[in-house]
């Protein structure tokens, strides 16, 4: 296999975005991707997108992208794998060059969520429809579960949960495309409304409009398109039980432990060796256990790490400078390539306010579902 | 909810039924084509006995459109003593008092109404064990 | 003589007390305790309804009966409040009891009388060998009008009976039904509440079907009330079931165990049915027990039934009535009592 490098990013703001529909969304990401590549061509596009056809009534995405990124004839289609949609259209674009097959591809997420949907049902879609939705559990409440698990396990407890949230958005305060720049205090989280115990509102990631987009090239054509290409060194996936009572153990994603696992195996590199990650925080306590998945941190101590600030921006593994999901937002299908943009920014040096100090080796990590499907990236920047 | 796909899991649903992997031995709940574990086969019928233990367990307070007025409720996930694991409501008590260890006991109930003039659509929930 | 081989029963968990309901809508909550002699009554959940509660009465039958499910040859559903206005609650039913394919099924409706009905079609369909076994079930989960007397009685539960030829718990020596047309009580289709005749409901109502059945029913058998160690009479609420026995010479003793209305409100087509179950489940071998069940529109279905020797080992098999009246419970106020009913307009 040839070697890989992202030598384009774009991506929209992320928010309540009224003004703005799904191929719009797209459209601006993706030209940002390919203007900052100084790229006017492409051989293929992977669409990363959960559900369109739900919340906009649009599928068959992978044409009408292309046609209104004025790439009509271009090889285009949608990857899914709910909120991991977006890490895994970079997946396939990343094999697609990887393999010899295409030269310049585009990994382009999009999710537009607020056109009037019932997103609460649209959301739900990820879990199991016959065993688990059937009975009236919500995506927030799946979570709770593996909270409550994991609280029963390891004694990790509310405030672990938020200071998570809280550490998010100190760093969204600073990002300049986040949903919400408006730093929150412990009681602000604490206080939040009850949404499935025990999580509540402020521990739960936003709905979200918003597109990010990542142009790849065979690294040794790189250069031709900019000086500070980044490398992707490896990308592991895995996949575990959609239905959350079928998996052996609720509290441990152990999907996430899988892709990384082959992540690593492919970089030929572990955890610690890892600069910053980007870590799926659907809800916080998704990122507690990220965290113990990834190696980053003991299993069963991942509560500790944004309360002692081992996950800080300055600390032993920034995670989520970005903000997260929880401060940046999450449009679902979008969130796998924002994260691998911040990565590839923190790795070029231009992350500004919030650049980790002598980044070189850099993860994203993408989940679907209540941790039924995961992509590890890892990314080395030149 | 579409008639056809209702009806499909009404042996699942109704009468608890599962089935043993005549490789492995253990119990998937609904019924499949292919054992998880092992990836047999064969599997051989059999019903849950209608009683469990909560494994892990939550109170939903913001819930979908359908179960707007039950809310809040406890969901549980409940493993019965096959060691067959499910999701579903835990009623009848304060649903502060469902929490990993409670022994319930597996009652018929309505799950669900698919709206106004929709079907209706049944199933298990647990209730404490003892109070029947 | 066919009988009862299987009888089991289920009452919801949640209550109401008729004080709270009075003390709702301005009433004297000592006037309605006195003059209709309920304390409390029985109310089902969201997720509850006859077919709920017929499929656990249903399989407290079948535990008592120990029977094979597969061999019931009918099941019967008598109640005024199935969950569909067409699509029978049986057929939901007995697919949860693991019964059929081979099966009859019908759903019954005769205001409270439905379930008495399903019974007796039930015992007819053993007696005429048509089914080695039929199962007769009466529940309900009636609605009240707010602000009317019946709101202190319409209440939710049932119970359900397995008839066959062999190993009888009980013996069904005698039926007799009494029908006329008697509009006292009625509910127009699309109509969510019921309506009555107020006092009509009375004397020529309830009185006098209940007594024309239960003299009938005594005169064919040569029995006369002193032979009965229990008597059920349909309780739409406490005080009349015990001025109808009274009047025809039966004692408060005979009437005590089954008068189950003070507790548990009147179930409609599980009130007697119900009633019945919580004298069976102390009933002695030899025992003569009188049902007379009264449906408005109106009629009343009478049985006179023998407990066998088989009972006694059976009735420990599956919750006893007055168990779960005494047992874990949760007092609802007005205002979830009126969530719980679907009282409350919501926006669609």
């Amino acid at each position: 296999m040839r070697e890989v490098a992202i030598i384009g990013t774009g991506m929209t703001s992320f928010g309540e975005l009224w003004g703005q529909s799904l191929r719009g969304l797209f459209v601006e990401a993706a030209l940002g991707a390919m203007e900052t590549a100084g790229a006017d061509t492409l051989d293929s596009i992977y669409v990363g997108n959960m559900s369109a056809g739900l919340f906009v009534g649009q599928e068959h995405l992978g044409p009408l992208m292309a046609d209104h990124l004025g790439m009509r004839g271009v090889p285009a289609t949608r990857i899914e794998s709910a909120c991991a949609s977006g890490g895994m259209a970079i997946r396939s674009a990343f094999f697609e060059v990887a393999s010899g097959a295409s030269d310049l591809v585009l990994a382009a997420g999009v999710e537009k969520m607020n056109d009037g949907a019932d997103v609460t049902g649209v959301l739900a879609t990820a879990s199991d429809q016959e065993e688990e939705v059937y009975y009236g559990i919500t995506f927030p409440g799946l979570y709770a579960m593996i909270a409550r698990a994991h609280m029963a396990a390891h004694g990790t407890t509310e405030e672990d949960l938020s200071w998570v949230s809280v550490k998010a958005h100190r760093n969204g305060a600073k990002n300049p495309k986040a949903q919400f720049r408006r730093v929150m205090s412990l009681e602000d989280v604490m206080g939040s409304s009850m949404v499935a115990e025990p999580l509540r509102l402020l521990h739960c990631s936003p709905v979200t409009d918003g597109a990010a987009a990542v142009l790849l090239c065979p690294l040794d054509r790189a250069k031709e398109f900019t000086d500070r290409p980044v490398k992707i060194l490896a990308s592991g996936a895995a996949t575990s039980t959609l239905s959350l009572a079928q998996r052996p153990d609720p509290s441990h994603l152990d999907v996430v432990e899988l892709s990384g696992k082959r992540a690593y195996e492919m970089a030929g590199l572990g955890p610690d060796q890892i600069d910053l990650a980007e870590i799926h925080d659907c809800f916080a306590i998704s990122e507690i256990c990220c965290v113990e998945s990834l190696g980053f941190m003991e299993p069963g101590k991942g509560g500790e790490g944004a309360r002692e600030g081992i996950t800080d921006l300055g600390g032993r593994i920034p995670v989520n400078v970005s903000g997260g999901l929880k401060s940046k937002g999450h449009p679902v299908g979008a969130t796998g390539v924002a994260q691998a943009v911040t990565v590839v920014e923190q790795l070029r040096g231009e992350a500004g306010e919030l650049q980790v100090e002598g980044a070189r080796i850099g993860m994203a990590q993408n989940m679907g579902g209540s941790g039924a499907s995961s992509v590890v990236h890892i990314f080395q920047g030149a | 909810m579409p008639s056809p796909r209702y009806h499909r899991e009404i042996p699942a649903r109704y009468r608890l039924e599962a089935g043993r992997c005549t490789g492995c031995g253990k119990v998937a709940y609904p019924v499949r084509m292919v054992c998880p574990h092992c990836r047999g086969r064969e599997f051989e019928a059999l019903r849950l006995t209608p009683t469990g233990r909560v494994i892990t367990s939550t109170v939903v307070h913001v819930p979908p459109d359908e179960f707007l007025n039950e809310a809040p409720y406890a969901m549980a996930i409940v493993e019965t003593p096959e060691g067959a694991r499910f999701m579903t409501q835990v009623v009848d008590c304060d649903p502060s008092e469902v929490g990993p260890g409670m022994d319930v006991e597996l009652e018929f109930r309505l799950i669900r109404k698919e709206g106004q003039s929709g079907i209706l659509c049944y199933g298990h929930k647990g209730v404490p064990a003892g109070v029947g | 003589m066919p009988g009862i081989v299987g009888y089991g029963a289920f009452i919801p968990r949640n209550r109401i007390r008729s004080e709270e309901i009075a003390r709702q809508w301005g009433k004297d909550p000592a006037t309605i305790q006195r003059g209709l002699l309920l304390e409390e009554k029985s109310v089902p959940g969201l997720d509850e309804d006859t077919i709920t509660i017929s499929v656990a009465a249903g399989r407290a039958a079948l535990a008592r009966s120990g029977i094979d499910p597969q061999k019931v040859g009918a099941l019967y559903i008598g109640s005024e409040s199935h969950p569909y206005a067409v699509k029978p609650s049986g057929t939901v039913v007995l697919e949860a009891l693991g019964l059929g394919p081979d099966i009859h099924v019908a759903d019954f409706e005769f205001a409270c009388k439905a379930g008495t009905e399903a019974m007796s079609v039930a015992l007819a369909m053993v007696e005429s060998g048509r089914a080695e076994y039929a199962m007769g079930i009466g529940a309900d989960t009636s609605q009240g009008a707010p602000n009317d007397a019946l709101e202190f009685s319409a209440s939710a539960g049932g119970a359900a009976y397995i008839f066959g030829k062999t190993d009888l718990l009980v013996e069904v020596l005698h039926t007799y039904s009494y029908t006329s047309d008697t509009p006292d009580f009625w509910r127009r289709e699309g109509e969510f509440y019921p309506r009555h005749g107020g006092r009509f409901t009375g004397e020529p109502a309830y009185f006098h079907h209940v007594m024309s059945a239960t003299k009938g029913i005594l005169d064919r058998s040569g029995h006369k009330p002193s032979d009965f160690r229990y008597a059920v009479f349909h309780m739409p609420n406490g005080k009349f079931p015990l001025t109808a026995g009274k009047k025809m010479g039966f004692t408060q003793a005979q009437m005590e165990q089954g008068w189950v209305v003070n507790l548990m409100g009147n179930t409609y087509s599980g009130s007697s049915p119900t009633g019945l179950a919580a004298v069976l489940d102390i009933a002695d071998p030899d025992d003569l027990i009188l049902i007379t069940s009264f449906g408005s529109g109106a009629g009343s279905d009478s049985f006179i039934l023998r407990a066998t020797d088989l009972l006694p080992e059976r009735q420990g098999l599956a919750p006893a009535v007055r168990s779960m009246l005494d047992g874990p419970r949760k007092y609802l106020t007005y205002g979830q009592y009126a969530k719980l009913r679907e009282k409350i307009v919501l926006n669609h």
